[in-house]
């Protein structure tokens, strides 16, 4: 077993992201994170946030989160200035009465302030829910997008809001691909994991999220994962890249089948706990020593 | 009474947009006087919402009639405001569909689709 270090105890944020559903993000977030001595996960995967099925934690809090949309009242003369000005198309002014479609508004609130009869205010209207619980040495925080909703960014951005982490680790588990939604989970980060898999699509995918983070200017690195003893094209990838290897993941019965019982391998099995100390440790010194260059 | 058809170009000739959000042109039709116009959309380069944007300018224009081959939920629910009656197009060319809505043989759009909301532009 692997001495735990005194890294983790830094207050760093690790985003971990894909270029598709079903590479690994969350299994290696989760299995990261209970591998720390004491650690954040946090759930960015609004629209099907599952981590919570593997930590199952206890003490849950929970947190509705609203937006703003926009009404008028008796003083709108219909001037139609909003209407002209909202670049979503999200009101209309039919028949003397002015109509608000809450799906397409983007709750900028650029209409409540342009108004010049201040005939138009704002009223809430609930998305979602943010769940805060804990689960042994991890705290636990999902964000659940209602169905329909139109943009879970602003459940992430409340996620994210609250430094709950103090001096410890933190994994965001990203919802899939390379959309703001996931530029808006790893603004903050400091260090970006990307998840991948052995094969030419997992190429093309990895392709999109290393896109992102150079825009971003992310230190990262790369976790295969189902590696099979063959040629695998996203290693090829990541060496013509120059993009450090985090870890490799076999392709492993035991590992999935633990994993789609909603188990923490690190917990249930003393070879995955070795296995994910082991790439927590190299990832930390990856960490340290790309976020040292930068800072 | 007055017509309206999303159209491809300004011509009679021209034939009918698959979309009605963002469609190049409407042509107003007045069924009385035969006379027709052709009118620019607005709403074709918005960035979202094109459909609401679109039936606005349908709505301001006195529109009674809107002959489409597809409509999405949002255009609908300002022109229902303003009761607009939406017929669905047979085909692609704008005489037949004028000869068509005539002789009474058009019927009510009722297939009106969810919108395509967020495809490829988040």
């Amino acid at each position: 077993m692997l001495v735990y270090m005194d890294m983790e105890s830094t207050n760093m944020k690790i985003a971990v992201l894909g270029g598709k559903g079903g590479t690994g993000k969350t299994m290696v977030s989760v299995n990261l994170a209970a591998t720390a001595k004491k650690a954040v996960y946090i759930d960015c995967d609004v629209e099907e946030p599952n981590g919570h099925l593997f930590f199952k934690p206890k003490g849950i809090e929970s947190e509705k989160i609203s937006i703003k949309i926009p009404f008028a009242n008796d003083r709108c003369n219909g001037c139609r200035k909003c209407v002209e000005f909202c670049k979503f198309n999200a009101l209309a002014y039919i028949g003397n009465k002015l109509i608000v479609f809450d799906d397409v508004c983007h709750s900028c609130g650029g209409c409540v302030l342009l108004c010049p009869e201040n005939a138009l205010s704002e009223r809430n209207k609930v998305i979602g829910e943010i769940q805060n619980g804990s689960s042994e040495n991890v705290t636990v925080s999902s964000g659940i997008m209602n169905t329909g909703e139109a943009s879970g960014i602003p459940i992430i951005k409340k996620l994210l809001e609250h430094d709950k982490s103090g001096d410890c680790l933190t994994f965001i588990d990203c919802p899939p691909g390379s959309a703001c939604i996931v530029m808006q989970c790893i603004k903050e980060a400091d260090y970006c994991i990307l998840v991948t898999e052995p094969t030419l699509f997992g190429v093309h995918n990895l392709n999109m999220v290393y896109d992102l983070v150079r825009l971003f200017h992310k230190p990262h690195g790369v976790i295969i994962n189902k590696c099979l003893e063959e040629e695998d094209p996203a290693e090829m990838f990541c060496m013509e890249n120059d993009m450090k290897i985090i870890g490799k993941i076999p392709y492993d019965n035991e590992l999935g089948t633990l994993n789609s019982n909603a188990l923490i391998s690190v917990r249930e099995s003393s070879k995955y706990r070795y296995k994910f100390s082991w790439l927590l440790q190299t990832l930390m010194e990856e960490v340290e020593c790309e976020t040292a260059i930068n800072s | 009474m007055k017509i309206a058809i999303p159209v491809v170009d300004k011509s009679m000739e021209s034939t009918i947009c698959i979309s009605f959000g963002r469609t190049p042109y409407f042509l107003i039709y007045e069924t009385e006087s035969k006379e027709s116009l052709f009118l620019e959309n607005s709403a074709a380069e918005s960035q979202g919402g094109a459909g609401i944007k679109a039936a606005q300018v349908i709505v301001d224009n006195n529109i009674d009639c809107l002959l489409t081959p597809r409509c999405g939920q949002n255009s609908a629910e300002v022109m229902n405001c303003a009761n607009v009656i939406i017929y669905k197009t047979v085909n692609d060319s704008i005489k037949e569909n004028i000869d068509a809505f005539h002789d009474g043989k058009l019927s009510l759009l009722e297939d009106i689709h969810a919108g395509l909301h967020g495809h490829g532009v988040n």
